[in-house]
């Protein structure tokens, strides 16, 4: 299942750092990094692919992020891609 | 390839333009259910709701969090009850009204619909027997939602039928005159009811329906409005274009529920209903779609204009981004249930005259209007019979939500809590007796329209 990884708040050091290694804990494999910084604010969208047979549930995988996006100020969300490829292609 | 600003666009249509799936509604046929003993009948029924429903909620939850998009509702309709109970022998279906309520809350759900009849024709004993229990049958549950089909463009108007549903909204509203009418809020009154509505208060599971189907209604109000923000001065060529562009959005983020559900669940998937649903939050109202039109307040000479031209953009974008589409399928304008709806009613720009011009445009009819307690019965049919009469010629759906609401008058406030919002009492114009006119009964024949073999 590939997942969209949505990061959005002020910029800091090690935010690619901390979310990847979740990621990376977690046997997600990060397909495509997009970022911008625009007025000191900082907006990351990462493609990412959860094996079919992964043990861990969407559902845990958003709370690990969620809890880690608190700790850093930051909003983090994972969503299934077919949302966006819904809204974006035909 | 989706880009950064897409992805960021979608994200930003659900956190601050309030785009949702209203409904995820399960429609289940209650047709084997029937048996002439009512509290065997009542067994059948809770027994099949719970078991086909019983994942309903769950799989709208993990949808909801796996997507990201809200789903505001889970919700089941049932075969209408006057048929399906047909064969009890009793004097009253409130046992079965209550059940529904038992299996609807085990299962988890928001609301449950189809305590109904079709009668635009005639009576059977059932829609009698359901139509005579419909006001106590309101006021002992809390999610059972009914309605009752009086006419048709096949038909014409059953104006017994027509007659007698004023008289059950003054009951139903006394039944529940400590709830503020709530009652009436769960009642609509249809001409050409769709047997595929997953919205409430009207929706049931059509007598042509198969066993199960799962079907979903979309929202998105505020997503319209926004995208009409940046086209101040443009003309209605490109205003359209951009309400098409973003109803087929909407509409595919309901499709793409709606398929999922149906996988999970595995019930058929029945169709998309892509009507713009409103709710009392700032910034998910009809009306203000309206108003950024250029309007300076909803209810001002070309608001009908404007009404129609949004839904039926609304249908042209939505069309193409599902594999089927039903239901109601247009802009919905029920008036508690609108932020931009209550203020204008509120600073007088919108007046239940203009309402009902209004209901010849868009997908229903007048909805969710409160009204002084003391309105006849009369006039309150007479209400219906205008709104059938209009649903009955043009061949669409209308209906009549009115709420007579006791010791309320013109000025006065009700409210009705949660996604049926609040509402000032709406004047209607009945120094004029409707009576006599209601009183002949009988049936309005088809009109000429309905010939079309």
């Amino acid at each position: 299942m590939k997942l969209v990884v949505t990061i959005v708040g002020k910029d800091r050091v090690g935010i690619i750092a901390t979310v990847s290694s979740v990621l990376a804990e977690n046997n997600v494999n990060i397909l495509n990094i997009n970022q911008n910084i625009m007025e000191g604010f900082f907006n990351m969208v990462m493609i990412a692919e959860m094996s079919e047979d992964s043990k861990l549930q969407l559902g845990e995988l958003q709370k690990i992020l969620k809890a880690k996006g608190e700790e850093m100020g930051l909003d983090i969300k994972a969503q299934h891609m077919d949302i966006f490829n819904v809204t974006h292609n035909v | 390839m989706i880009t950064i600003d897409d992805i960021f666009e979608t994200n930003r249509m659900i956190t601050e333009n309030k785009l949702d799936v209203r409904t995820i509604t399960m429609g289940i046929s209650l047709r084997d259910c029937a048996h002439p003993n009512i509290t065997k009948f009542c067994q059948n029924i809770y027994d099949k709701i719970t078991k086909s429903a019983e994942f309903l909620v769950k799989t709208g939850e993990d949808i909801e969090a796996e997507y990201g998009i809200p789903i505001i509702h889970k919700r089941i309709s049932v075969t209408p009850i006057a048929i399906a109970a047909d064969a009890c022998e009793t004097d009253t279906y409130v046992p079965v009204a209550e059940a529904l309520d038992r299996a609807g809350k085990e299962v988890g759900v928001n609301f449950i619909g189809g305590f109904s009849a079709l009668v635009e024709k005639g009576y059977t004993k059932g829609d009698r027997t359901l139509i005579q229990s419909i006001p106590q049958a309101l006021a002992t549950t809390d999610i059972v939602c009914s309605s009752v089909n009086l006419g048709s463009t096949k038909a014409g108007i059953n104006m017994d039928c027509v007659r007698e549903m004023g008289e059950v909204i003054k009951r139903t509203a006394e039944l529940t005159r400590e709830q503020e009418a709530l009652g009436c809020a769960k009642l609509v009154v249809f001409c050409n009811a769709p047997g595929d509505n997953p919205f409430m208060a009207g929706a049931f599971h059509g007598v042509s329906e198969g066993d199960k189907v799962v079907s979903v209604g979309v929202s998105g109000p505020g997503v319209v409005k926004h995208a009409l923000e940046g086209m101040k001065g443009a003309d209605f060529t490109e205003v359209a274009e951009t309400i098409k562009k973003t109803a087929f959005k909407i509409t595919r983020v309901g499709q793409m529920v709606a398929r999922e559900a149906s996988k999970r669940l595995g019930v058929p998937f029945g169709i998309i209903d892509l009507s713009l649903a409103p709710t009392p939050a700032v910034g998910d109202s009809v009306a203000r779609i309206l108003e950024e039109m250029g309007l300076e307040a909803c209810g001002a000479p070309g608001t009908t204009a404007a009404l129609a031209m949004l839904n039926d953009a609304v249908k042209k974008g939505g069309l193409m981004a599902s594999s089927h589409v039903g239901g109601l399928s247009g802009a919905f304008i029920p008036v508690s249930e609108d932020e931009g709806m209550i203020h204008a009613v509120s600073q007088g720009s919108l007046s239940i005259e203009k309402l009902e011009a209004m209901t010849c445009v868009c997908s229903v009819g007048l909805d969710m209007i409160a009204i002084e307690g003391d309105t006849t019965a009369a006039t309150i049919s007479g209400i219906i019979a205008d709104e059938a009469a209009i649903g009955m010629i043009n061949n669409k759906t209308t209906a009549v939500r009115v709420i007579p609401v006791p010791g309320k008058k013109v000025g006065d406030t009700v409210e009705f809590g949660g996604l049926l919002g609040y509402c000032p009492i709406v004047p209607v114009r009945n120094q004029y007796s409707s009576a006599a006119f209601i009183a002949r009964g009988g049936r309005i024949p088809a009109p000429v329209r309905s010939l079309t073999n």
